[in-house]
């Protein structure tokens, strides 16, 4: 298997607050790895010094190039696609512009009008509020809009960030299955966040553990469900 | 009646020029969330560059098109030497920044062109319009090329890719970047844009105003007051705010006993506050529809 993501040594700060203490994992081309840990470890953090988006040190290397020296756009251009906390929906604007939006740095016309068709075919209920601007939709809907969107870019990474927030149990379920199609049959690697630890560890193959800023547990994600006592001391559940 | 009608088109061919100027101020404000103080003085500039190419005996629309053209280079220029280092600074340094480039601009005008008033020639005659009394052939060419101008844009940000990606700039600069869009080259274009929009304002008034460095002073309040009666986060309100201000203007002039001309320019910005204590958002201020 190759190393898709390479993360070494990563520190990132919020102006004088040190957020990350030295954080290295990495990701397989092809896998579904998800980043567990409470409220405040730093997984949202990990997510944004990966595009860019807060400062920090260590190296961040994708495919075996270093990004750290890029900008969030550039970053995202290489085939990252983020699906930032709160979704990054434009509300104002409709399904079909948001969609259009995730292909903005594409240039094939006829590859994009057959993306958006596929997007549809994966989330039918996109399709019949496609004229519809995308800050009416249910938070289920904008997040699969967000998907939808990452989706767009023809990613070969897709970063998600808390999917699950906010959503009904049942929507979570559903959202969750077709990450995991997504994941197979679109060949995309994906680098799930999660709260909901026991849902997380169910689609993943890969998991890290962290708390504090540091990864304090990593490896196959059904050894770590199965041990109890990670997950009474860091899952909670 | 004919009195009526007659400050009704009036108003509407000056309005098409104030609905200009607020675009260009939107346009600014929705991607740097400043108004730019000098939007005024940089159309008056621009005019000033034209009507110096056709001392040199460049036709008019060549010189129109070639102002247009470089109104919107010195727009991104502006943005990338100027405000681009300032995008992080305290909204007093923007100002300062805003007030600096106004004396600038409007300084070396008077210094290149000194500050006596100058005839600007209109491609259109002053003929009544259609033999109607009621507007001149000026007046009439005046709102036609606003109208096309904003068709033009309508169009370039509903259907183009680049339009597209400078909504979302402006709306959501972090989200935008997700997507991979440089939106610090999206504030640029709508700087350069915002820049030849101004320039087609200034020529299209200094026939009737008169080219001067201080020309654009008053246009520029009623371009502020259209601005925010159409609401500053909305170009729609930007463009309809500019007919009703016109409108306005010439209704009252004529109509309200005491205002006459002189006390115009005080009706503008009297419109600017009370739009602020009464509806701060603007007729058209963007009213976000959400649910979570």
């Amino acid at each position: 298997m190759t190393t898709l993501l390479n993360v070494r040594d990563l520190r990132a700060y919020y102006g004088q607050v040190q957020a990350l203490h030295g954080l290295s994992f990495s990701l397989n081309e092809g896998s579904l790895t998800t980043l567990l840990g409470a409220n405040g470890a730093g997984k949202t953090t990990t997510l944004r010094a990966i595009c860019n988006m807060v400062r920090s040190t260590g190296a961040i290397e994708f495919e075996g190039a270093p990004l750290t020296s890029r900008s969030t756009e550039n970053i995202v251009r290489l085939g990252i696609a983020h699906v930032p906390q709160g979704r990054g929906t434009f509300t104002t604007m409709t399904v079909e512009e948001n969609l259009q939006l995730g292909a903005i740095t594409r240039r094939d016309k006829a590859g994009i009008v057959s993306d958006i068709e596929r997007m549809y075919a994966y989330f039918p209920v996109l399709k019949q509020r496609y004229t519809q601007q995308a800050g009416t939709l249910s938070g289920g809907e904008q997040q699969m809009l967000a998907v939808a969107r990452a989706l767009m870019l023809r990613p070969r990474l897709m970063l998600l960030d808390e999917p699950s927030f906010g959503l009904a149990p049942l929507v979570v379920r559903d959202l969750f299955k077709i990450l995991g199609k997504i994941n197979r049959e679109e060949k995309v690697s994906i680098l799930v966040v999660e709260q909901n630890a026991q849902l997380a560890l169910e689609l993943a193959d890969q998991a890290y553990v962290i708390e504090t800023g540091r990864i304090v547990m990593s490896g196959a994600a059904q050894e770590i469900a199965n041990d109890e006592n990670v997950r009474k001391s860091y899952l909670g559940y | 009646m004919e009195l009526f009608s007659n400050q009704i088109l009036a108003g509407i061919s000056t309005g098409a020029i104030y609905a200009c100027m607020a675009l260009a101020v939107v346009m600014i404000y929705q991607a740097i969330d400043h108004l730019n103080f000098a939007q005024g003085e940089m159309a008056m500039f621009s005019t000033f560059i034209s009507w110096q190419m056709m001392q040199w005996g460049i036709p008019y629309w060549a010189a129109f098109f070639l102002t247009i053209g470089l109104s919107f280079v010195a727009g991104i220029a502006i943005e990338r030497i100027l405000f681009k280092p300032l995008a992080k600074a305290p909204v007093l340094t923007n100002v300062a920044g805003f007030i600096a480039l106004y004396s600038i601009i409007n300084s070396s005008a008077g210094l290149i062109w000194d500050f006596t008033i100058k005839q600007y020639p209109t491609p259109f005659g002053s003929a009544p319009f259609l033999g109607s009394q009621l507007i001149s052939t000026h007046q009439a060419g005046m709102i036609g090329v606003t109208i096309l101008l904003l068709i033009g844009l309508y169009f370039f940000f509903q259907y183009t890719r680049v339009g597209l990606a400078m909504r979302a700039a402006a709306s959501l600069p972090e989200s935008a970047r997700l997507v991979g869009i440089n939106t610090s080259w999206m504030i640029a274009l709508g700087w350069g844009m915002a820049s030849a929009i101004g320039a087609i304002a200034g020529m299209l008034i200094a026939p009737v105003v008169f080219l001067e460095p201080n020309m654009m002073g008053g246009v520029l309040i009623y371009g502020f007051a259209a601005a925010v009666l159409g609401g500053l986060t909305s170009p729609l309100g930007a463009v309809v705010g500019g007919f009703l201000v016109g409108i306005f203007e010439n209704l009252a002039g004529t109509y309200i006993p005491g205002v006459g001309n002189e006390l115009k320019l005080p009706i503008a910005l009297a419109l600017i506050i009370s739009v602020l204590v009464v509806k701060p958002a603007g007729l058209f201020g963007r009213a976000i529809v959400k649910r979570v």
